[in-house]
């Protein structure tokens, strides 16, 4: 007894540092996903080219898309454009959420950038962002036809995120409504 | 030493007098204390480790306004914060709840007690009976007796002489 009991402390502190370790390569950042798995909230919202164009979940609804969460404050939304451009390009259907932004410089950054959306939801106060548990701009959510949401990016989705993580998914979907 | 004591406390409740200096209007003054608790149990999910009442990050601003609103809708305490759970995941809980995820988190600090409680016990009955002579303390130790030269046989005898001689050498 003796002996073994002098080696306890080493192994509860090995047994710590391991802990410890696997725990650097968490991101705190990431929240877990509270909606996937669930419809996309119901919401009624203009569009951004149009005021008096309402868009509703039946606007895009039957088909796989992209919900991006975007903004013209979002610094990193500009890294992510170029993406959504060349996906938008390889005929994925992108929707828009226009997140607590001006509608004037929205239209300006579509009309500069390119316009990869079929279409743009403009949530002015935040209000389908708060429904959709949105804390930062860009996010990314891929819904299937029936209306469910599939998978959560926060964060910019780039071509590691697309072909690693999303891609797949994507054509799996795609795969199920033929 | 009384300063130091004051600046202590000044510097312990700072976050919480800065916390949501703004002015919140209620039809009701009841839901300004079930408001103010829910705000500091509830965390900003953009911000590592403050709640709603220490950030003033934009999403905690509107999730303020969304509990106020909520509170106003007539909802209770735990429906709001299922219905932010909903949202933004347990995230958002600082009081998580007790599930298949946190049971040992909560149930740590009991864990730490009884594990406490033993090792005081275990180390106050070796103490005891090792007092009392029935058993000896681990840390006593008592010398083996010397042990005398094992006997050699003649060849071994002879064996050691020579590499004891080849070693002199």
């Amino acid at each position: 007894m003796n002996r073994v009991a002098l080696f306890i402390p080493l192994v509860l502190f090995a047994a710590l540092s391991l802990v410890l370790l696997l725990g650097l390569d968490k991101d705190p950042q990431e929240l877990p996903s509270a909606l996937v798995g669930e419809s996309f909230p119901a919401f009624v919202l203009p569009s951004l080219d149009d005021e008096q164009q309402m868009l509703s979940p039946d606007d895009f609804a039957g088909q796989v898309v992209l919900v991006n969460v975007w903004a013209t404050w979002c610094f990193a939304c500009r890294i992510e454009h170029p993406m959504l451009n060349q996906l938008a390009d390889q005929g994925v259907a992108i929707v828009g959420l226009n997140y607590k932004d001006k509608r004037a410089e929205a239209k300006a950054w579509l009309y500069q950038r390119g316009n990869p959306y079929i279409m743009n939801i403009f949530d002015q106060q935040g209000t389908l962002g708060l429904d959709l548990g949105v804390y930062g701009a860009p996010e990314t959510y891929l819904v299937d036809k029936n209306g469910v949401i599939r998978y959560r990016r926060v964060g910019v989705v780039d071509d590691r995120v697309w072909n690693d993580e999303l891609k797949a998914l994507y054509e799996q979907l795609m795969g199920a409504v033929q | 030493m009384k300063h130091l004591l004051t600046l202590v406390l000044a510097l312990l409740f700072s976050a919480d007098l800065m916390a949501s200096a703004e002015v919140v209007e209620f039809s009701d003054e009841s839901l300004r204390a079930r408001y103010q608790q829910l705000i500091q149990e509830l965390r900003c999910p953009k911000c590592q480790n403050q709640s709603l009442a220490d950030s003033n990050s934009p999403i905690s601003q509107d999730l303020r306004a969304q509990v106020q609103q909520l509170l106003e809708e007539g909802m209770t305490d735990k429906e709001i914060k299922e219905y932010l759970k909903a949202r933004y995941s347990e995230f958002i809980l600082y009081r998580p709840e007790v599930n298949q995820n946190t049971w040992l988190l909560w149930a740590a600090p009991i864990l730490f007690v009884i594990c406490g409680l033993w090792v005081i016990y275990y180390l106050y009955f070796r103490r005891v009976t090792a007092a009392s002579g029935h058993e000896l303390a681990p840390h006593i130790e008592v010398a083996p007796p010397a042990q005398s030269t094992p006997e050699l046989s003649p060849a071994d005898q002879q064996r050691l002489q020579q590499l004891l001689k080849r070693n002199n050498q």
